[in-house]
């Protein structure tokens, strides 16, 4: 109890002195996964919604996949985007293994089939008979996308939370493809690892409190983005 | 008569490979309103969707203001901005009342000013002017409907295409919303196209009456026309007529036909050469009843047939009452009001005279 009690005051401590290296650790880390996280949108929406909207043959497969793909293990997607990115590998050209670059990579593949996933049941879940009902009003085909996309923000913004919490606090893949060098490519996740491993508790409390309270703040921001003029 | 605003030329729909639409023509004129009437599945909101440019058929053409409509092209987009559609479900937007009135003149980029004025006079018209900032959400059946309509009507679209859009309201309120319709569409000369299973509805609101059943139009015409002079059996169950015997003709004379209908002898008019079988149609509120005791005056009517009440059974202010006429006991169904049933004090095997006139008869070959 102590132990928790001494990290806790540590953290506070850290936080309000502004300790550089901890400010840059957070920062980095909310670079890395926020940049994972929008690629992820830009992706994952656009696909989700041709998913859920379009019919082709294989597209149950296809949705099977990226069923699936939510539940990646993000140390099996850390071993897949290192042994690509090795000096070996097929792109070991491009030099990005132990980069921040890698690590966006790697969270970008496991915060894609997320949004993507949430994407198609946000889309399934409206009423299909609006898609018609908006055509007939005069929409063209991209005003219905966006129509359809506002109509079910509540959901989509859910997944943007998802993706994020995803990869915020995953630690393997960023563990294998960033290697954790300091100053380079350690993310809190990672610098809570390394601190436990050396039994620093205090430090590695104070850390896992600030990445809490940096997927709060997130979550927060999002959820009054998305709860905005409801009433219940 | 006025030119077709809208046409559809041998339109041929499959799903799966089975037709479930198959109408050689179909005209839409300007200003009118043309009720489709038909049971579920029969094919109704299939060919408004096609009307409406909203699903392609597998075959055939849709001429707007006489021009082919090319599907898959730019145009296509352009054309259905013309029109505007209602649906039986509101389906409104998740955001204000206001805002979903105006959302079809915003997506056709209309200036601010002229999409609230159009926004305000619609709100007032439907009289949903107090629940403009109110979302959406929280409106009742009747109220979302009303927004449904004014968001509709705000588009001043030259075709409206409504698929029944009441069939989901209480009986008061879709009253209400049909005589606030009746009065809109001919306030703004609105051609409209109104898809309904109930023939209440088309004969309150249509100009013409298309009747559809199994994915064909099997009469168009106007309204007395169609629940008068009805061309099929089919057709003439579906607007109403409850009493079809078959019977045949055996003697003419001016234009009054005789009809052995059942051993009775039926006087019609109508043209048919003697000696041909036809089906004797008789809409129920053609005819009257009274009790085989009672004594009355002269009478116009040509027809009367003597029976016994078989049953009886209440509808509305009305009871049907169904009558075992003649040797072959032929059902004739009677719609009787609920204080002329109390006054002839009618139970089964009640004694009466069922009358008509010979105008009241159609005469449908077989």
């Amino acid at each position: 109890m102590e132990l928790i009690w001494q990290g806790l005051v540590e953290a506070v401590r850290l936080i309000a002195t502004g300790d550089p290296e901890i400010l840059q650790i957070a920062w980095l880390s909310v670079q890395i996964s926020g940049s994972a996280t929008l690629l992820s949108l830009l992706a994952g929406v656009p696909a989700g919604m041709a998913l859920a909207l379009a019919r082709f043959p294989g597209r149950s497969l296809c949705v099977a996949l990226v069923n699936t793909g939510m539940g990646l293990p993000p140390v099996v997607v850390g071993l897949f985007v290192s042994l690509f990115l090795w000096r070996s590998g097929p792109l070991g050209f491009l030099g990005f293994l132990y980069t921040p670059t890698a690590m966006v990579v790697a969270q970008f593949i496991i915060a894609a089939p997320i949004v993507t996933g949430l994407t198609i049941a946000a889309m399934q879940q409206l009423n299909p008979r609006l898609r018609l009902q908006l055509l007939a009003l005069g929409a063209s085909r991209w005003q219905l996308l966006w129509l359809l996309m506002r109509e079910a923000r509540l959901p989509l913004l859910a997944a943007v939370m998802a993706g994020f919490g995803g990869v915020i606090s995953e630690v393997g893949a960023s563990m294998m493809v960033g290697g954790n060098l300091q100053g380079q490519t350690r993310v809190l996740t990672t610098a809570t690892v390394l601190e436990t491993s050396k039994g620093n508790f205090d430090l590695a409390i104070a850390l896992s409190v600030i990445l809490l309270l940096l997927a709060f703040s997130v979550n927060y921001l999002l959820t009054c983005i998305q709860q905005r003029g409801r009433t219940p | 008569m006025t030119a077709p605003i809208l046409e559809g030329l041998d339109l041929r729909v499959l799903y799966a490979g089975r037709p479930v639409l198959e109408v050689p023509r179909i005209e839409v004129r300007a200003g009118e309103i043309l009720a489709i009437i038909g049971p579920n599945g029969a094919g109704k909101s299939t060919l408004l969707r096609v009307l409406g440019l909203l699903e392609p058929p597998t075959s055939g053409v849709v001429r707007f203001r006489g021009s082919p409509v090319a599907w898959g092209s730019g145009d296509l987009l352009a054309t259905r901005r013309h029109f505007a559609s209602v649906f039986q479900e509101p389906l409104l937007c998740d955001t204000t009342v206001e805002a979903n009135i105006a959302l079809g003149l915003r997506l056709r980029r209309a200036a601010s000013e002229a999409v609230t004025t159009q926004v305000q006079t619609w709100l007032a018209h439907l009289g949903i002017a107090h629940l403009a900032r109110r979302e959406a959400g929280s409106l009742s059946g009747g109220e979302a409907q009303r927004c449904s309509l004014a968001r509709a009507f705000a588009i001043q679209p030259d075709v409206l295409l409504l698929d029944e859009p009441f069939a989901a309201l209480d009986p008061p309120t879709k009253d209400e919303l049909l005589t606030l319709l009746q009065v809109l569409l001919r306030q703004e000369g609105c051609t409209t196209v109104f898809v309904t299973h109930d023939r209440d509805e088309a004969l309150r609101l249509g100009d013409r009456i298309a009747v559809m059943m199994g994915g064909r139009i099997h009469q168009v015409g106007v309204p007395s026309e169609v629940f008068g002079r009805p061309v099929s059996e089919e057709v003439a169950r579906f607007v109403g007529v409850e009493t079809i015997l078959p019977g045949r003709v055996v003697a003419e004379q001016a234009g009054l036909l005789t009809v052995e209908v059942d051993g009775m002898k039926i006087e019609a008019l109508g043209r048919a050469t003697v000696g041909e079988r036809v089906l004797m149609c008789l809409r129920p509120e053609d005819l009257v009843i009274r009790r085989r005791d009672e004594r009355v005056g002269l009478e116009s009517a040509r027809n009367h047939l003597e029976g016994q009440v078989e049953d009886a059974t209440p509808v509305g202010a009305q009871y049907r009452v169904r009558i075992a006429c003649g040797p072959a006991r032929g059902g004739v169904v009677a719609l009787v009001t609920r204080q002329s049933f109390d006054d002839l004090a009618l139970e089964r095997g009640t004694p009466v005279v069922v009358t008509f006139k010979a105008s009241a008869v159609h005469l449908i070959p077989r």
